[in-house]
């Protein structure tokens, strides 16, 4: 049963980042005799079809490297037994450098760990390091994913006929609220009418609340449905099952919806993972900031779906293509929330630390964030 | 509203379609539980049942292609493992709650083990049946779309009504519950009894589990039951150990769980949390608001308790 | 147990076998079992591990590795242990006056939310703060639990499924307060209280890599021994709990007798709770809810609510928490292969209850 999990979590891993790994295995080549180790923490099940999934693709990938060996731990929680957890991996296995993956292990247990450790690198999902606040041998990484969610919603917004769409949420964080507004952002490029419905599950991974959020936004006439939860398939496969158009998270879901399929955005991990475990090996110093988006081969775009309209494609496309030529600014000066206070001072490229900061919903979004 | 939307009917609809969506699996889990306690046991294994049974149910879906074997799968999972602890606390001086937890989390470890390949596959769900075929509203349409597990959950649960008060096995299951002295005074075989109702228990909480991942919310991962195996053995207390009030704990339970999601579509987005908590808030409020201090609860299985 | 055992077999050692007392023979007894059983579950989860083409051996000697070889391995052990202990007391003493509590969780949640909100309200030295932390913690849990006895007692309520809906209550109450009213803006994307302040953390127990939450629950355990087998308040809950008629026609006051037990039941989960965000968290989020407080049930179980028997147990569990984690690494085995080798042990441990008396040698000889 084992062996066969590793062969179908290869089905996503397949789609596309062999060629990144041919093209670097020569570099590779002169690595010592001894491997270098590399620690791996999820906080829920490595094949979850979903957020950790997509980070434990990379990780099988870059398991394959020469001079390198990775170690994996899974369904962590974000308490003391992170720390242990940590700690053995340095301790046992003599781990060089870890990748915890999860936001909650930051603060505090990595930069509790990384003060005791200074030789250890350690590089973390999502966080916001800042020079002088945080130890030197910590780096945070992540992707600048709410570019495709900008895309999705121009194809959501031309697949659109009730002019409402429908986002499945877990939590007002700022990065799904993020996801949320571009998606918006990029539906209302296509009509400013259209508005996007926001329901908030309270919880990463709740698939009946999923479904349940799901139902209900259909029945008030929405007609695409996209989320940001740990693993889409319950909100993509219901949306499906009502005759709504779809937009995946994480990784493609399109097999599930072979109907209503649109689009979807997905990490592409191996990137980032690369660049960090190559630095280690050479001995560089480790880039304490790591961002990047579709230029940076960070993100990627699920392939087109047969019910993607050709309108929406096109304008995808062009907007897509001005992304890849970097600079593209997304939320831009004098743009209002819901509430109709200016949020966004001045334009704000993908780079902008006060966008990993945002609270608000923009406007053209039906929900609040509580509090 | 404009014509496309429902508005505050639509949160009607959907806490209606909910109670019919959510409810069949606690219907199983509580009418399982519900026989497995009037024989004077209580199982707290259940959630991990339900968890096996969501699992093997999905597997077998997709790698026979037929959902029905799926469930009838799910059902022999539970029953084998309802028999393990049926077995186990046969033997003398063996508490059956802590058994009961220990259940849940070997059963829910195997089924976490087993599972691996099937959380990313599309297993064939189960057909439902649409009630909804006279409106032209296709809400109401999807509202009514009735899976034939809630039909059967419903006879069952009547033919269990029938069949406590007016079959000899619902006599001998109420004796053994209430007096296993007076059981074994009258020939019955007590811990045979109580095997046999804790096998079915688990057999239809399996059944339960396959809802879940064969119909709603309709594949299997490892988050899909949020402990609603736990809050089915709270349902039987709550329903006093008649099969018909299951039926109607498991609806209020499905209706009120919908709410949450239903009134954030409408705008009302503040507490969902609170919301979210509803079912458990109105299920104390009723215990509290029906309990007695001064009378034991009518219906209950006097062997049922930790005092065995 | 195991404690128990040591002292036990040093006994045997020293005094020739014949002169053994029965009280000597019930403790040998009590730890034989758990101990038989605890190797037929190694020998099941053995065949198990080799089935899916491992090792069994090879799992065996991770085991001992990961959990109890040297000095790291059981800080590991002991630090996963330390919330276990105090979360078991909040079953364990219920159950001294006959009730099945099983809403440790939301005793431990609303203990570290009441902890984190503390140093908000009130600015003075550490130690003054953490007492006070440590207190309202406590007074949270042991309300939360005191209201499934309160609710039993006086209204007739089933205390096992009333603890457990309050429990679900408590962490919706949580969430709803982290991620709104109680929100520190700064938290980002883990909704957090605001941080309790470096001053105020706990630290470590002095020499060893664990938080001082392992000393508390010790201490409990020992004092709730005594209160419990050796005062007269621990012999009037006893008799309420094994018959409430008699306890009644002895004139004991048996509503406060329920009510104490689950006040400082729910106290000791609070406690663990405000450790949690005083030693570990530094502030309180959703993470309070990480299902110690459903762990300490079996825990309590397992330790037939002997407060003493809790501290093995639990260190048992955190043991095996601390291997698995060694197990995943090494031999790839998924986390779920844990939860399959606690539920065999578990199972085989309390089916294994039915030997007691069987074996001639434990039999009271009346010595």
């Amino acid at each position: 049963m084992a062996t066969h999990s590793n062969s179908r979590r290869g089905v996503i891993r397949a789609l596309g980042t062999g060629g990144v790994l041919a093209a670097l295995a020569p570099r590779f080549a002169f690595a010592q005799a001894k491997p270098i180790v590399i620690g791996v923490i999820y906080v829920g099940p490595k094949d979850d079809f979903g957020y950790n999934q997509a980070q434990a693709e990379a990780a099988a990938q870059i398991k394959k490297l020469p001079g390198v060996k990775v170690v994996e731990q899974e369904k962590v929680p974000e308490t003391a037994d992170v720390q242990k957890t940590m700690l053995a991996m340095i301790r046992q296995d003599k781990a060089a450098m870890l990748f915890p993956t999860s936001f909650g292990y930051f603060d505090p247990h990595i930069l509790k760990l990384a003060a005791d450790h200074p030789t250890v690198r350690f590089a973390h999902c999502g966080g916001l390091w800042s020079e002088g606040k945080h130890p030197k041998n910590v780096a945070s990484y992540f992707g600048y994913i709410d570019e495709c969610q900008y895309l999705n919603g121009i194809v959501a917004g031309h697949a659109s006929k009730t002019k409402k769409i429908g986002f499945v949420a877990a939590k007002p964080i700022p990065q799904v609220l993020r996801n949320i507004n571009a998606f918006a952002l990029g539906a209302k490029s296509v009509d400013p009418a259209i508005t996007t419905r926001v329901i908030f599950t309270g919880d990463w991974s709740m698939p009946v609340k999923e479904a349940e959020a799901t139902n209900g936004l259909i029945d008030q006439g929405v007609d695409v449905v996209t989320c940001h939860v740990d693993g889409p398939k319950v909100v993509v496969e219901t949306a499906e099952k009502r005759g709504a158009f779809t937009c995946g998270y994480h990784a493609s879901q399109a097999r599930l919806a072979p109907k209503g399929y649109l689009t979807g955005a997905e990490w592409n991990w191996l990137t980032p993972y690369t660049q960090f475990v190559k630095a280690a090996q050479e001995g560089k110093p480790l880039t304490n900031f790591l961002r990047g988006g579709l230029k940076e081969g960070f993100v990627k775009m699920s392939p087109y779906g047969a019910a993607a309209p050709e309108k929406g494609r096109k304008a995808a496309d062009a907007a897509k293509a001005q992304m890849m030529k970097g600079g593209y600014v997304i939320f831009k000066a004098g743009m209002k929330d819901n509430k109709g206070n200016v949020v966004v001072a001045k334009d704000s490229p993908q780079t902008e630390l006060e966008l990993e900061k945002m609270n608000y919903l923009i406007e053209g979004v039906i929900g609040a964030i509580p509090g | 509203m404009d014509s496309s939307g429902l508005g505050w009917w639509g949160v009607l609809l959907a806490v209606v379609g909910g109670a019919i969506r959510v409810s069949t699996p606690f219907l199983f889990v509580s009418l399982g539980e519900c026989i497995t306690e009037k024989s004077g046991r209580i199982n707290l294994g259940l959630e991990g049942i339900l968890i096996m049974g969501a699992m093997s149910g999905y597997g077998i879906s997709y790698l026979s292609g037929s959902p029905w074997l799926g469930v009838l799968v799910a059902g022999c999972a539970g029953l084998a493992l309802g028999a393990l602890h049926g077995a186990l606390c046969g033997l003398a001086r063996v508490n059956d709650i802590a058994t009961g937890i220990a259940l849940m989390i070997f059963g829910t470890g195997l089924a976490f083990f087993l599972g691996k390949p099937f959380v990313q596959p599309k297993a064939p769900n189960l057909p439902s049946i649409p009630f909804g075929w006279w409106s032209d509203s296709p809400q109401v349409a999807a509202a009514l779309q009735v899976n034939v597990l809630f039909i059967l959950g419903l006879a069952l649960a009547f033919g269990l009504h029938w069949g406590f008060s007016n079959t000899s096995w619902g006599l001998a299951l109420r004796t053994v519950g209430d007096s296993s002295d007076a059981a074994r005074a009258l020939g019955y075989p007590v811990n045979r009894v109580r095997l046999m109702a804790t096998a079915a228990g688990g057999f239809l909480a399996g059944i339960g589990g396959s809802f879940l991942s064969l119909y709603y919310p309709g594949s299997w991962n490892e988050s899909l039951s949020s402990g609603q195996g736990l809050m089915a053995v709270a349902l039987v207390i709550f329903a006093r150990w008649q099969p018909l009030r299951c039926f109607y704990a498991s609806l209020l339970f499905g209706a009120a769980g919908a709410l949450g999601p239903a009134l954030q579509s409408v705008g009302i987005t503040s507490g969902y949390y609170l919301f979210n908590a509803a079912p458990y808030v109105l299920t104390l409020a009723i215990m509290i608001a029906t309990c007695s201090p001064h009378r034991s609860l009518a219906g209950a299985p006097g062997e049922l308790g930790v005092t065995q | 147990m195991t404690s128990s055992a040591a002292h036990a077999s040093a006994r045997t050692a020293s005094v020739p076998a014949p002169a053994m007392t029965d009280a000597n023979r019930r403790a040998l007894e009590g730890a034989f079992w758990p101990i038989v059983s605890l190797l037929a579950a190694m020998v099941v989860f053995g065949l198990f591990v080799a089935l899916t083409g491992r090792d069994p051996l090879e799992m065996y000697a991770l085991i001992y590795e990961g959990a109890f070889s040297d000095a790291f391995a059981w800080q590991n052990t002991l630090q996963r242990a330390a919330p276990l202990i105090l979360c078991a007391l909040a079953v364990a003493l219920p159950a001294q006056a006959g009730l099945t509590i099983i809403g440790g969780e939301g005793a431990l949640v609303l203990g570290g939310l009441a902890a984190s909100v503390v140093p908000l309200a009130v600015a003075g030295p550490p130690l003054l703060v953490q007492a006070l932390m440590a207190g309202c913690a406590m007074l949270a849990g042991g309300f939360w639990i005191g209201l499934s006895g309160w609710l039993r007692h006086y209204r007739g309520v089933n205390e096992t499924i009333a603890s457990l809906l309050l429990s679900y209550i408590a962490i919706a109450l949580l969430n709803h307060l982290v991620e709104g009213a109680l929100r520190d803006p700064a938290s980002l994307n883990k909704p957090s209280t605001r941080p309790v302040g470096d001053a105020n953390m706990l630290g470590n127990l002095p020499g060893i890599d664990v938080h001082p939450g392992l000393a508390f629950g010790i201490i409990l355990c020992l004092v709730l021994h005594v209160v419990v087998r050796h005062t007269g308040l621990g012999f009037a809950t006893r008799i309420a709990g094994g018959n409430v008629r008699a306890a009644r026609l002895a004139g004991l006051p048996v509503g406060m007798l329920i009510l104490w037990t689950c006040v400082a039941g729910g106290a000791c989960a609070g406690l663990a709770g405000m450790v949690e965000v005083a030693a570990v968290l530094g502030s309180a989020n959703a993470t309070l809810a990480a299902g110690y407080g459903y762990a300490g049930i079996l825990v309590s179980f397992i330790a037939r609510h002997n407060p003493l028997a809790v501290i093995p147990v639990a260190i048992l569990i955190g043991g095996i928490g601390a291997a698995g984690s060694l197990l995943q690494r090494r031999m790839e085995l998924p986390d779920a292969a844990m939860l399959v080798l606690q539920g065999v042990a578990f199972m085989i441990i309390l089916g294994m209850e039915t030997m007691t008396g069987r074996l001639k040698f434990f039999q009271p000889r009346g010595a």
